[in-house]
């Protein structure tokens, strides 16, 4: 049997979906409450971690594939850059263009929202990016490593 | 709108684009990354004499916001940077192709280049610190992209050196904002000037200034910080090997001390502080054009010996910038610093091009002949002639002889050594500029002239791809110091005045 054992797995399971929801709450209300793009980005990496941790990286890729992860990484980071493009129209980079709307409200504050989601999908498929490489990385001693080195 | 943000946004667009469309294109990054840094290139030296400028990002005025400034320094670095990195761009289409990963390598190549412009326009104490992590974390993977275990190791210790680095910055820029309650360099240099101006400076911002060196050096690799580049320069590709070497050290590290202590700390006469400061940037570059020139004459691998030789020559360009210094602390004349200044940032510049000619020829010369090792190779000259004759203009050019441009920088340099009063200092670096003849003559004698032997033998001449940046680079080693009074007038003087000039630059920021 691949990864934890039914007891952590059950858990995991049964937790996941709740750390998704919070993450995407930071993220959403980042621009109200304490909180944004970053941190709510490594809050929904981690319920992924979470899920390889627990069931093995097969099972966390077939939820977020590396490959979207790969697309999902390079895609937040020009949906940022293309934020601060649009400012331009206003003659300035990163000219908060949009309307502000009422204040404390989901939809206000103009480009803060969807720059927090930006940055969210870059740094939690980036983490996820990470952590997954860690696991793939197949170990090799540092014996094995001076042998190879030895004539 | 003014077009600094752009020598950002490109490089950051295209960093992030390559590997977006890598996945389906393979050639995403030889085109996307050949495209953006011609456009990067052109934009600079389309700035050549163009006034200062700032942008204001988000439409927010300094301090509040954040500022990016464009003034005569910035355009020097500007152009240095982005015409390098088109010219090492080009020659990797070619070099490159026996790596693979490349939409990786094309990616880190243009965040590194990213990176550089964002430290070079920066008007923000703290986004030059971003700035620099970025192009330095760039460089640590781009060090390592051979995967080889020598490689992995020198990346290692340069992210290790790297990082100590970056948190002496760190701390530093903290310890300006505890103390003047500003990150905007203008602003801090202005508060620094009106509220902790005096014969003593402040302790914690002396502790600052202290960091700062140290942080900086070590990213300029001046002895005692030079540990980690005799290692990961060479081993780099060669195309990173020319950017670290050519642009890398000096942007993020002769630049940014050149920016901080000119500018934030700034050099008054009547202070103690700015004198010892300005003593110890001596030091600093007397120490590494000594030991820089030294162990280069014993190096038998043909890019160790390059590596070494980059440490003596940043020496050079900041024993200019530290004699500009201490002209400026001690009170004497303007006109002096300004000549030790030119001379430095001319040396910085005639630097650029011929030290990334070196490190490009000595990747082709790698690549035909499969070695590093200067005892077998011998006759160079009749197999490989444009690279041999461009790695012998370079050569020349560095070793200070005349007619070539390092003659006129180096001499500018000493001349205005000898005339601030400092002749034990400007007797080492003329002793030193005919070590730095010795090793290139060994270069010459081993590598290029000579019968024909050992690896050289089945060597043949790299494709066009390859050569034509060589002898783009060789051009601008004969040009700079032909046309010295064209360059000058239009991008040397310009970027000087801007560092003799600090109330210029707070009035230019804040308005």
């Amino acid at each position: 049997m691949k990864g934890m054992t039914l007891i952590v797995k059950t858990i995991s399971d049964f937790v996941v979906a709740f750390i998704v929801v919070f993450g995407a709450y930071i993220v959403l209300y980042g621009h109200l409450t304490p909180g944004g793009g970053f941190s709510g980005g490594v809050i929904i990496a981690c319920a992924f971690i979470l899920l390889m941790l627990a069931h093995g990286k097969d099972v966390a890729f077939s939820k977020l594939s590396e490959r979207a992860a790969h697309i999902l990484d390079s895609a937040g980071a020009i949906a940022f850059l293309v934020i601060g493009w649009i400012g331009v129209v206003g003659g300035f980079f990163f000219l908060n263009v949009f309307g502000r709307g009422e204040q404390f409200r989901l939809l206000s504050s103009g480009m803060i929202l969807p720059a927090n989601i930006a940055i969210a999908f870059k740094v939690g498929s980036s983490l996820f990016l990470v952590f997954s490489a860690l696991a793939i990385f197949r170990r090799r001693s540092f014996r094995s490593m001076i042998e190879d080195e030895l004539p | 709108m003014n077009a600094v943000p752009l020598f950002v946004a490109i490089p950051l667009g295209a960093a992030f684009l390559i590997p977006l469309f890598g996945l389906w294109w393979k050639k995403s990054g030889e085109v996307l990354a050949t495209l953006s840094t011609l456009v990067l290139a052109v934009m600079a030296i389309s700035s050549i004499g163009a006034p200062a400028v700032t942008h204001h990002m988000g439409g927010w005025a300094p301090p509040v916001g954040i500022a990016l400034v464009s003034d005569g320094l910035a355009i020097l670095l500007l152009i240095a940077v982005n015409v390098i990195g088109f010219l090492c761009l080009v020659y990797s289409l070619k070099y490159m192709q026996v790596y693979s990963g490349l939409p990786k390598y094309y990616s880190l190549f243009m965040l590194m280049v990213a990176g550089m412009n964002g430290v070079v326009v920066s008007g923000d104490l703290f986004n030059l610190y971003v700035f620099l992590e970025i192009a330095s974390i760039a460089s640590y993977a781009l060090v390592a992209f051979g995967v080889e275990a020598d490689e992995l190791e020198a990346g290692f210790k340069y992210l290790v050196l790297g990082s100590v680095a970056s948190v002496m910055i760190l701390f530093a820029v903290g310890t300006v904002y505890a103390v003047t309650g500003t990150l905007n360099m203008a602003d801090a240099a202005r508060e620094i000037s009106t509220r902790f101006g005096g014969p003593e400076m402040n302790p914690a911002l002396l502790l600052a200034a202290a960091l700062f060196l140290m942080g900086f050096s070590l990213k300029a690799a001046l002895v005692p910080f030079h540990a980690w580049l005799p290692d990961a320069h060479p081993s780099a590709p060669a195309p990173i090997s020319a950017m670290l070497s050519g642009v890398v050290i000096k942007s993020l590290g002769v630049y940014a001390i050149c920016r901080v202590f000119f500018h934030v700390f700034g050099f008054m006469p009547g202070v103690t502080s700015s004198v010892i400061l300005a003593n110890i940037m001596i030091w600093f570059s007397v120490l590494s054009i000594v030991f820089g020139g030294l162990l280069a004459v014993g190096q038998w691998d043909l890019k160790r010996l390059l590596a070494y030789s980059s440490v003596g020559q940043i020496g050079y360009v900041m024993l200019g910038i530290g004699v500009g210094a201490r002209v400026l602390a001690t009170g004497g004349p303007r006109s002096l610093a300004g000549l030790a200044i030119l001379g430095g940032l001319f040396h910085l510049l005639n630097h650029a091009a011929f030290k990334s000619l070196l490190f490009l020829a000595s990747g082709a010369i790698q690549q035909a002949t499969g070695t590093r090792d200067m005892k077998q190779m011998g006759g160079l000259k009749e197999r490989m002639p444009i690279t041999a004759m461009t790695t012998n203009i370079a050569a020349l050019s560095i070793a200070g002889v005349p007619p070539f441009a390092g003659f006129w920088s180096k001499l500018i340099i000493i001349f205005a050594a000898v005339k601030a009063g400092l002749l034990v200092v400007s007797f080492i670096a003329i002793a030193m500029a005919f070590v730095t003849l010795v090793y290139y003559v060994k270069l010459q004698r081993e590598v290029l002239f000579g019968t024909v032997r050992g690896a050289v033998e089945n060597a043949r001449e790299v494709p066009a791809l390859m050569y034509v940046p060589l002898i783009i680079l060789a051009i601008f080693c004969v040009g700079f110091g032909l046309l010295y009074p064209v360059l000058g007038y239009r991008i040397l003087e310009p970027a000087r005045d801007a560092l003799l000039n600090g109330a210029e630059y707070i009035k230019l920021v804040l308005g």
